[in-house]
């Protein structure tokens, strides 16, 4: 971590991987013959390697749907595990090419840190997790309490603002990971672990008997988790960003991994265009006109990628909620493709 | 005969050449200037390319940042500290906890170590061989995993807050650290204190009477019982006149946790532990070193006038040691010092933490965060070596070396 960080500004300093990263991602990727893609150093449902390596995780199919857009080949993606401290360094010093790992979108990390948020894949909050012993029924219950959270994140600032407002005392125990936050907790260093309620669930697998620990109500803090690019290569800002759109669009138009073939031969004018055998939109991207089947074919549209990581048709077992569509009760929502 | 004495010839030009070109003269010259402008060239390059991405990637420069609210809380601080200070704050609190856990573990190191040290050369079988296989296993096991064996161990094995371990219902042990009953200042703390202080002065007063009277006249004077009845008498005086100088705030369960007296974190306790354990093993093989090189006839001499082994050590042996334990001593205490960086990953919240950790994530000020911490682990390290340098310096001198 200590040597990452160093070794972070030291490329910052010297630039020379920047400078060629800075404008031209795109074409650095290429060149490179695959994508580096920053994700969390294991959180199931977002990015977790199993036991051969394979990276699986909503955060990861955003990567891999990257990947299939430029090369047609979503396992063409390194994929390098950083710690919540470490993160923005990496991209902004070039080390990789987006940044797809549960980071919340706020205004300072948008403009001071020299980065753009490209969009929402999961819409979430800040909670608290706790022993079901404890008899603590609300996070107004917590006064005094002592509170481990992982260093760096908006967590670390929401749960101080949380505890000022509602005039309580806390102790807070901050560490470099999310398993030696989970670890201290379960050891009983801390009586609340408090993250996004999303990485509370995913989390709460790791701990001996995730029975005996419940999430509290509260939900404290808007927290719209989405992937991230450096400032200054709009290009690149873009694909990233309708990468997204095409997958949250393709939810929208019925288009799934399995007849995505059969769709493309549609000659409804909407899904002409997005399939590219009407006009150029993938073209005007610095992708290819068929840019929109590869990336359902590699991975699916938002729905289903939800649904096998993170919902239903998953361990984690969370509802869609705020990440339902617009027109089905959520506030996900993509501009439109045309 | 007389030989004529020719004057010598004008060294001025060789000597030039020399003091500014080295064994290569001239040529040696010009490669100087040479290298001297690579690296400034070098270094404008450094600075111009960084400006410049920064300037592309529109990241703020600066150390404005500085003054900025920090707006996240920090487990121990040792100067009032909350939320809503600024990030300068933070830099001082993480500052003064590396410090803190550097001097104590410095301190329990070298005790420690010492002990360690001189019991491996001890004539006890037991005890040296003890001392032996704790130097063996400590150094060879890494920092990182005692770290995390000490912290993961204590906490695992303790209980709760509500059902922690107590000491006469004042001192509580439990999985939140070691709570203490605190100490608050009543109007006799001023004379308690100047009470210490004279007991102190004398007891020293007294010492140097007694080194004196053993130099001039050989006479050997017991002083330490009156000096340990100076220490104590005296500020119980004062006690028992003005009434006692602290009340001690007793801490009470309340909640979650305690509130009320002083608490030592766990993350402390642990660090302090780890650092001071591992370090002490290789002081121990410092300390033993240095006891090796002293010749072993200054031993049986300082036996043979029947003064005790553990006198010929104090008084003949460790002085002599000293001039080769201390070189290898500061690097010990160096490391200790930059070791502590290793407390991230328990949690303690030290400079590079809450620093080159924490304030450098929400800020994004890689490079200028970097360098302070840098800066800052560079200006500690000197002044340890100073200090270190000094007190060579003194013992050389009183050993009449030059």
């Amino acid at each position: 971590m200590k040597r990452l960080a160093i070794l972070s500004a030291m490329v910052l300093i010297a630039g020379a991987s920047t400078q060629a990263a800075n404008a031209q991602t795109l074409k650095t990727v290429k060149d490179r013959g695959i994508l580096s893609c920053g994700v969390s150093q294991g959180l199931p449902g977002f990015s977790s390697p199993d036991d051969k390596g394979n990276w699986t995780g909503l955060d990861v199919d955003v990567c891999r749907a990257i990947a299939a857009a430029v090369f047609n080949d979503p396992t063409k993606v390194k994929f390098v595990p950083l710690s919540a401290k470490d993160r923005f360094t990496a991209l902004q010093s070039g080390e990789i090419d987006v940044l797809s790992r549960n980071s919340t979108w706020t205004l300072s990390r948008d403009t001071s840190l020299g980065l753009n948020y490209t969009g929402v894949t999961y819409y979430d909050g800040q909670g608290f997790l706790v022993r079901k012993s404890l008899k603590v029924n609300s996070a107004l219950e917590l006064n005094s309490a002592s509170v481990c959270v992982q260093t760096g994140t908006t967590n670390e600032q929401n749960v101080a603002d949380y505890f000022k407002a509602n005039n309580m005392k806390y102790e807070i125990i901050a560490f470099g990971t999310a398993d030696e936050t989970v670890k201290a907790y379960e050891a009983g260093r801390c009586d609340v672990f408090t993250s996004d309620v999303s990485q509370l669930y995913a989390e709460r697998l790791k701990v001996a008997n995730p029975a005996d620990h419940g999430v509290l109500p509260e939900v404290i803090s808007k927290e719209p988790l989405g992937p991230v690019v450096r400032h200054g290569d709009d290009q690149w800002f873009d694909i990233v960003k309708w990468t997204l759109f095409a997958m949250v669009n393709a939810e929208e138009l019925g288009i799934t991994q399995k007849n995505v073939d059969e769709m493309a031969k549609s000659d409804k004018p909407e899904l002409k265009r997005v399939f590219g055998t009407d006009g150029n939109l993938g073209e005007t991207l610095g992708l290819t006109k068929d840019w929109v089947s590869r990336i359902i074919k590699a991975v699916g549209n938002y729905g289903e990628t939800f649904d096998r990581n993170v919902g239903a048709g998953s361990k984690l077992q969370i509802a869609r909620g705020l990440n339902k569509l617009w027109n089905q009760g959520g506030i996900q929502y993509a501009p439109p493709i045309r | 005969m007389s030989i004529e004495s020719r004057p010598p010839p004008s060294l001025f030009w060789p000597k030039l050449r020399r003091a500014v070109g080295g064994r290569a003269g001239w040529s040696g010259l010009v490669l100087q200037i040479a290298f001297v402008a690579l690296l400034v060239w070098i270094g404008y390059e450094i600075v111009a390319n960084a400006r410049a991405n920064l300037q592309a990637q529109r990241v703020a420069s600066g150390f404005g940042f500085l003054d900025n609210t920090a707006g996240f809380a920090v487990s121990q601080a040792l100067i009032p500290y909350s939320e809503s200070n600024t990030y300068a704050r933070v830099f001082v609190v993480g500052l003064l906890n590396t410090l803190i856990v550097s001097v104590i573990g410095i301190i329990f190191a070298t005790i420690f170590g010492f002990l360690v040290g001189l019991g491996r050369l001890s004539p006890n079988w037991l005890l040296s061989r003890l001392s032996g296989g704790y130097v063996e296993l400590v150094r060879n096991l890494p920092l990182l995993f005692q770290i995390l064996f000490w912290y993961l161990a204590v906490l695992a094995t303790l209980p709760n807050p509500r059902q922690s371990i107590s000491l006469f219902d004042k001192f509580f042990l439990s999985n939140r650290g070691f709570v203490i009953p605190k100490p608050i200042e009543q109007a006799s703390f001023g004379p308690f204190v100047i009470a210490i202080v004279i007991a102190i002065v004398a007891s020293l007063l007294l010492r140097s009477y007694a080194r004196r009277q053993l130099f001039d006249h050989g006479r050997m004077l017991k002083i330490w019982p009156y000096g340990l009845g100076l220490l104590i008498g005296l500020p119980l005086i004062v006690c028992l006149v003005l009434g006692a100088p602290v009340t001690f705030e007793i801490p009470a369960l309340r909640g979650f946790n305690f509130a009320g007296g002083s608490r030592i974190i766990p993350e402390f306790i642990a660090l302090t532990l780890a650092l001071s354990t591992y370090t002490a093993a290789f002081i121990a093989e410092i300390v033993r070193a240095g006891v090796q090189s002293v010749n072993k006839g200054q031993m049986e001499a300082g036996s043979s006038l029947g003064l005790s082994r553990g006198t010929v050590l104090r008084l003949i042996v460790v002085p002599q040691a000293m001039r080769v334990i201390l070189p290898p001593l500061t690097n010990q205490y160096l490391n200790l010092t930059k070791n502590s960086s290793l407390a991230v990953a328990i949690g303690y919240p030290d400079l590079f933490s809450v620093f080159a950790g924490t304030t450098l994530s929400q800020t994004g000020q890689a490079i200028e965060i970097i360098a302070i911490t840098m800066g800052v682990y560079l200006l500690i390290s000197l002044v340890t070596s100073a200090v270190m340098s000094y007190y060579g310096w003194r013992i050389n001198r009183n050993l009449g070396a030059t």
